[in-house]
């Protein structure tokens, strides 16, 4: 098994993988415009997908890869639904705060 | 060795950008930036359609949503004015516990008995030639032979996302010649469409 490609032990790259998670984490969590909350959830979409290929490659395996692709299928409806959400809640309201939204609350 | 390193510092350094912008469009941009480093990051790691993918999709369908999505809310007659930043109690305490976890499981993984992968029987090969691991003709083999499941789930997952963003968005009244007929028309099928959610 490699656990290692190209000099870079293959830990290092789930470490980045992990911290690029962890930012678009913080940021789902702290920041309240829904834009960049998204697209906090597009990098960890994205960390996930990371930590997919390194692993399909230390393994040579392709279903890490077509996982991958499912994911990023799954974040391209994510974002459509959800944007188009973002464009009918805050179409008249000046002020984009999600904690403003209380119609949508079940 | 150094490659990765550079490309380490970009995806960190942009991804915080991303976060901590004051405007959406600089997140975007640097968001960008990290799909780009993403990208030639998925080809070092030998995914080269992954790596197409992720400029296509990501960066030319997914960030121009979020342009325009930006555009449209800015277009109206005052503008928009972003929320406050505060860090609620409950999920930051949860983010902070989740990120325990992850290192306690990152530890825990490393001290674990190795696992004897399955591996595929393409050999390992420079990126860009054929019939190597991670080539077009490896990747479109494994999507369309072996896990032909996954990839029609996809094909449903986009499906239901079309319908239902044209649900949400989109103007369902069909076309009546008088503005008057036309607004009766809209109510009808809005009433219609909540009376079934119901």
């Amino acid at each position: 098994m490699a656990t290692s490609f190209a000099g870079v032990p293959i830990f290092d790259y789930e470490a980045l993988a992990s911290v690029l998670f962890f930012i678009g984490l913080a940021g789902a969590v702290a920041r309240r415009n829904p834009l960049v909350m998204l697209m906090s959830i597009e990098l960890m979409f994205n960390a996930a997908n990371l930590a997919f290929i390194v692993f399909a490659r230390a393994w040579l395996n392709n279903a890490g890869q077509i996982f991958a692709f499912l994911v990023i299928t799954v974040a391209a409806a994510e974002a459509a639904i959800a944007l188009a959400i973002v464009v009918i809640v805050f179409r008249s309201a000046p002020q984009v705060d999600v904690d403003d939204v209380r119609v949508l609350h079940g | 060795m150094i490659p990765f390193w550079i490309i380490a510092a970009v995806l960190v350094i942009s991804a915080l950008w991303t976060v901590t912008a004051r405007k959406p469009i600089y997140s975007v941009v640097s968001l960008l930036l990290n799909f780009a480093a993403l990208a030639t990051s998925y080809l070092i790691l030998h995914a080269e359609f992954l790596a197409v993918m992720q400029i296509i999709v990501y960066s030319g369908a997914i960030l121009m949503l979020f342009v325009f999505v930006i555009a449209l809310l800015n277009s109206g007659i005052a503008p928009i004015v972003l929320g406050r930043d505060r860090v609620p109690v409950a999920p930051a305490a949860a983010a902070a516990l989740s990120a325990i976890a992850f290192v306690a499981t990152a530890i825990a993984a490393v001290h674990a008995p190795a696992i004897v992968p399955i591996a595929t029987h393409s050999p390992l090969g420079a990126v860009g030639r054929g019939n190597v691991f991670g080539s077009i003709g490896d990747f479109g083999q494994a999507l369309f032979l072996s896990r032909l499941l996954p990839f029609e789930i996809t094909a449903l997952i986009l499906m239901v996302a079309v319908v239902g963003v044209v649900l949400l968005a989109g103007d369902l009244a069909p076309y009546v010649p008088t503005r008057r007929r036309a607004e009766q028309t809209r109510r009808a099928l809005r009433e219609a469409i909540l009376r079934e959610g119901k």
